[in-house]
């Protein structure tokens, strides 16, 4: 609002879905770096481990203490949801799940900061532009999905060895007759997984935070009525943008770990 | 929508986390939470033990209260059937002692009761004598008559 004043609503969304870029890099490249999504990505997740792996190191058998407490219920609810789903061996699937649902949380909760809040101390700095959701940034969700999508082949393979996931990828579920229209089929199948997942995540959190740059909008619509509806309108999108946080990371943990556990599945 | 370096920045940034996370946190915080079910498990068993020796220990005591108060019952019921024997025989006794008694005061009465019936008659017999000899007035051969006054005293 304040620091945009020329150039109205549209001029405002626009300056605030901006990422912060290096700028001797020329813009639309491939190595313009969102250091933005990278800065605030980065320090929610080393908060992320420091907080977890101070109480981790501590952690008694006896009584725990509140903060112990609370990790450990975190970490009961995440490896409550591994346990429903995959029959295993959790040590690998329950901490990714767990790293899954405290990151991509953290970083959704970035939307509950006024939207205005980090760029305006970004800007005391001279950095004209930044956004504080790294889930609203397309390269953030898709870095998290890919990677799980890496992690599922890697998982076909070590369940059903090399022979197992191409016959898999061939045979299933048509038969060996339809093998071509089989490939395409998984291939489709197997692709659309980081897709959905990613996107998801994307859409909720950018169609969130636009709905708060419209609603801050409001704010400098130089009417008092439009002000007290500013005011309300944000409290009441922030309260239920607290649960579309929350529901949003846990999809992404779930479907992670469906995702994973399915790949040791065999048909 | 513009895909950029960031994507690969991100992902290397997420595989540390998983790493730190599937090396640092998670082996602890379950290791914990496993050792404390193992403890509660254990204190849980430890209770229920202690619970049931509580138990068995009661049914142990009880029986024991029980088989003392039956020989205590058996104690005073022999004591009793002694005592009773006892005044029985003491019974029996007295009753004997007391018969024995009483015979042989019968036997002391009736021996004095002839020897005063004799001495009477030797008495009577006396004096009817002397009475009889003041009639003849003259002597009577008391030697000569004393068969005959014999016989007369034994009438009496």
């Amino acid at each position: 609002m304040a620091s945009e004043p020329q150039g109205g609503l549209t001029e405002y969304i626009r300056h605030h879905l901006t990422h912060l870029k290096p700028p001797h890099v020329s813009e639309g490249g491939f190595w313009s770096v969102h250091v933005d999504s990278v800065t605030v990505s980065l320090v929610l997740g080393v908060l992320f481990c420091l907080w977890f792996w101070l109480l981790a190191r501590k952690a008694t058998a006896g009584v725990p203490s509140k903060g112990q407490a609370f990790v450990e219920i975190v970490l009961e609810f995440v490896d409550g949801q591994v346990k429903d789903v995959f029959h295993g061996d959790r040590r690998f699937l329950g901490p990714l799940a767990l790293t899954v649902f405290v990151w991509v949380f953290l970083m959704n909760a970035m939307d509950l900061l006024p939207v205005d809040l980090l760029p305006w101390a970004t800007e005391k700095f001279g950095l004209s532009h930044f956004r504080s959701v790294p889930t609203a940034d397309v390269n953030m969700t898709f870095a998290m999905s890919i990677t799980v999508l890496l992690l599922v082949i890697f998982y076909s393979f070590k369940a059903k060895g090399l022979g197992g996931y191409m016959h898999e990828l061939f045979t299933a579920p048509f038969g060996k007759w339809f093998a071509p229209f089989n490939f395409a089929l998984n291939l489709v199948e197997l692709l659309s997984k980081p897709v959905s997942l990613s996107m998801r995540l994307f859409g909720n959190m950018y169609a969130g935070e636009l709905v708060f740059m419209l609603i801050a909008g409001l704010f400098s619509a130089g009417s008092w009525l439009l002000y007290g509806m500013g005011i309300i309108g944000y409290t009441v999108w922030g309260i239920f943008h607290i649960l579309i946080i929350s529901i949003q990371a846990f999809i992404f943990m779930v479907l992670t770990i469906v995702y994973i556990s399915m790949a040791h599945d065999h048909h | 929508m513009e895909f950029n370096a960031t994507l690969i920045g991100e992902m290397i940034a997420f595989a540390i986390l998983i790493w730190f996370c599937v090396h640092f946190i998670w082996p602890h915080i379950t290791k914990a939470i496993e050792e404390r079910q193992l403890k509660i498990a254990e204190g849980l068993n430890a209770a229920e033990r202690a619970h049931a020796e509580l138990r068995e220990a009661d049914n142990k005591a009880a029986a024991e209260v029980k088989q003392a108060r039956q020989q205590a019952a058996e104690i005073i019921d022999r004591a009793q059937q002694q005592a009773n024997q006892i005044l029985d025989k003491a019974r029996v006794d007295a009753v004997a002692e007391i018969n024995r008694l009483k015979a042989a005061a019968q036997d002391d009465i009736a021996s004095m009761a002839q020897r005063a019936r004799e001495e009477l008659r030797e008495r009577v017999g006396a004096l009817a004598v002397q009475g009889a000899s003041k009639i003849v007035q003259r002597e009577i051969d008391a030697a000569a008559h004393k068969t005959l006054l014999d016989q007369l005293a034994t009438e009496i």
